[in-house]
């Protein structure tokens, strides 16, 4: 096995088990913690992947901002009785079944993959002879300057929910 | 002027139908704050998306078919016509809504603009050439459709709803997203045009991961359009929303999701359509079965017509899965009649509620007949064309979606298809025999308001007229799809 492949190895399976741990600690806390490892998990991926201002982001956004944002929700409603209450529904040996199911059709899937060569016109010498911040920063404001307007749209409209949800009303 | 990186001012032409839209929704939405009389927002809401419409229509003369910014965008038959689909369910929503949100003590101005944002959004996705664009318009329409469902945060069912909705919507964003990374990695583009190339000249139609890809956006647009088995949220979600948005979330959703599903299928995939049409049958016969037969059992009016729109759902998907330009057509067409129908019954489940009366079960329309008989006839109306009976347009709908399957072979799927149809009589007409056969239990005071009556005559007018001569929707469908 060469060093990248022990590498992907190493992550892939630590990022299953923090998932699991993650969905079945009773205290809310303590998954809300393991999953900041398993971000930081996923931002080392990134960096293997010569993405390394992805991996800034996801570390920045995910493990600083959003999870910051879920420690608060946790401490503000205050999670005694669900700490206590049963975790699971009574059907969950059948969710069990069909993923497992599904997890089998997966690996059937990864059996029969035929690797592509790379595509595209953002390889990684490309990204490589410019940065990647530069490339990210040039496309999104040219090429995909139609998607990024519209993802304004979506964050204004999710701003009016929060509003118009939250706020009390005087009949 | 030129901003660089070969794009000009002129290329926002085509876009003008969506900005005049989110402009309306803005304006709504500042206006909301000076004007008391939330009717008079209401009014505006219509007059920009008239505008919007004039927009479109004369997009329809500037004949652009190319992909436009750098091919982000595609202005085409196909999307404007899905266009004029979105157009007429915001403007039926608006005017069945006026009294009803009033009534449930919900009237607020972001109502409209939440409608206006979700009409864009679901103009966005029929515009889509490009995966990125078809997400991000699909989340632009789902999360103003989930806040719409939640309006009513006095009751709990409405919260359930949007909760519901809400978490399922984002799980099969998951899907989509998965869907379109794998497709990306396989193609290296997102450009539903480029896709196609791409699929043909490294032929990769039978590469698994392809398959894999194809399964995964399947199943992203099968929740949208609720096919079963993703079909869990929607009688949940129809009952506990506002019941207008219900008439609009069983539309335009729906015709939204089947826009995208066509384009990505028969532009992206069209060289594999033998694969995804053999899984579309299978969900396509479920779909049938489960929306007529479950809805045999439901008490509320709510609830039965949700099940009514997943069974639709099965008959609109024959069309998709004949796979050619023929049954493309005739689905748009079942997508247009359905609007009307769907739009009309919901329309009369909406004039029952009043003041302290809910109006939602079955039992409520015993012996409407003998106290509202114009509300009874018009209900009559509807609940024939849903069952497609002639000379009402929901035969002439089912007439041609089955017809495209005997044609592309498909036998057993029309018989299927036919069987359950006269399944799905039996719930239909039980509202039309409690109407007419039994004796009122209590006198029903109808909401009546100037623009129900608009919503319904126009329904009903378009779904007699578009039964007897079906060759005008059926030709202008067929013009813009093959321009």
């Amino acid at each position: 096995m060469t060093l990248p492949q022990l590498f992907f190895a190493y992550f892939a399976l630590s990022m299953t088990v923090l998932s699991l741990l993650i969905v079945t600690r009773k205290n809310p806390v303590h998954s809300v913690i393991w999953m900041l490892v398993l971000f930081i998990h996923i931002a080392a991926l990134y960096l293997f992947l010569n993405a390394e201002f992805l991996a800034a982001i996801q570390i920045i956004i995910y493990a600083g901002a959003i999870l910051v944002l879920f420690l608060f929700v946790i401490m503000l409603l205050n999670l005694k009785r669900e700490e206590t209450a049963q975790k699971y529904q009574s059907q969950w040996p059948i969710s069990m079944g069909i993923a497992l199911v599904f997890a089998i059709f997966m690996t059937m899937i990864v059996g029969k993959i035929t690797v592509m060569p790379a595509l595209g016109e953002y390889s990684v010498e490309a990204i490589k002879a410019e940065g990647s911040m530069m490339t990210i920063g040039k496309v999104l404001y040219t090429r995909y300057l139609l998607p990024f307007e519209i993802a304004s749209l979506v964050l204004l409209v999710a701003i009016i929910g929060a509003v118009v949800l939250a706020k009390q009303r005087v009949e | 002027m030129d901003f660089g990186a070969g794009f000009s001012l002129i290329d926002i032409r085509p876009l003008t139908p969506e900005i005049t839209m989110i402009c309306t929704g803005l304006i709504l939405l500042l206006l909301d704050l000076v004007v008391k009389k939330k009717e008079a927002i209401a009014v505006l809401g219509i007059i920009g998306t008239i505008v919007a419409i004039f927009a479109t229509y004369r997009l329809y003369a500037f004949n652009e078919t190319r992909s436009i910014f750098l091919e982000m965008f595609a202005l085409d038959g196909y999307a404007n016509f899905f266009k004029i689909i979105f157009y007429i369910n915001v403007i039926l929503t608006i005017c069945i809504s006026f009294r009803y949100m009033k009534i449930e003590k919900a009237s607020i101005g972001e109502y409209y603009a939440l409608l206006m944002f979700a009409t864009t959004g679901m103009m966005i996705m029929a515009s889509a050439a490009d995966l990125i664009v078809l997400y991000l318009g699909l989340e632009l329409m789902a999360l103003s459709t989930y806040i719409l469902a939640g309006l009513m945060r006095k009751q709990r069912k409405s919260n359930e709803a949007a909760l519901k909705y809400f978490f399922l919507g984002a799980f099969s964003s998951a899907f989509l997203l998965y869907g379109i990374s794998l497709t990306f990695g396989l193609t290296g583009t997102t450009n539903i045009q480029d896709i196609a190339g791409l699929v043909s000249s490294l032929s990769i139609a039978d590469n698994a991961i392809m398959h894999l890809a194809v399964v995964f956006l399947i199943v992203a647009f099968g929740f949208k359009i609720a096919l079963v088995p993703f079909h869990m949220w929607a009688p949940d979600v129809y009952e506990g929303a506002p019941t207008s948005i219900t008439a609009f979330m069983s539309v335009g959703p729906k015709a939204a999701g089947f826009a995208v599903l066509g384009r990505v299928l028969f532009e992206a995939f069209g060289d594999m359509q033998i694969m995804w049409s053999s899984i579309l049958v299978p969900l396509s016969i479920l779909t049938m079965a489960v929306g007529s037969i479950i809805a045999l059992a439901q008490t509320n009016i709510k609830r039965m017509l949700a099940y009514s729109s997943v069974a639709h759902a099965g008959y609109i998907l024959l069309g998709i899965i004949a796979g050619t330009t023929d049954g493309l057509i005739s689905s748009v067409n079942y997508l247009m009649i359905y609007m009307f129908m769907n739009m009309g019954a919901f329309a009369i489940v909406i004039m029952l509620r009043s003041e302290g009366f809910q109006g939602e079960e079955l039992e409520d329309y015993k012996g409407l007949a003998k106290t509202n008989p114009a509300a009874a006839a018009l209900m009559l109306v509807f609940m024939f064309s849903l069952t497609g009976i002639p000379p009402t347009a929901g035969f002439i709908g089912k007439f041609y979606v089955i017809m495209e399957a005997i044609n592309a072979g498909d036998m057993y799927l029309a018989i299927t298809a036919v069987v359950f149809s006269v399944i799905s009589a039996f719930f239909y007409l039980r509202v039309v025999m409690y109407m007419y056969m039994n004796d009122p239990k209590e006198t029903v005071i109808l909401t009546k308001s100037p623009s129900m009556t608009f919503a319904l005559a126009l329904t009903t007018v378009m779904v007699l007229v578009l039964g007897v001569f079906p060759s005008v929707l059926l030709n202008l469908v067929r013009s813009s799809i093959i321009s």
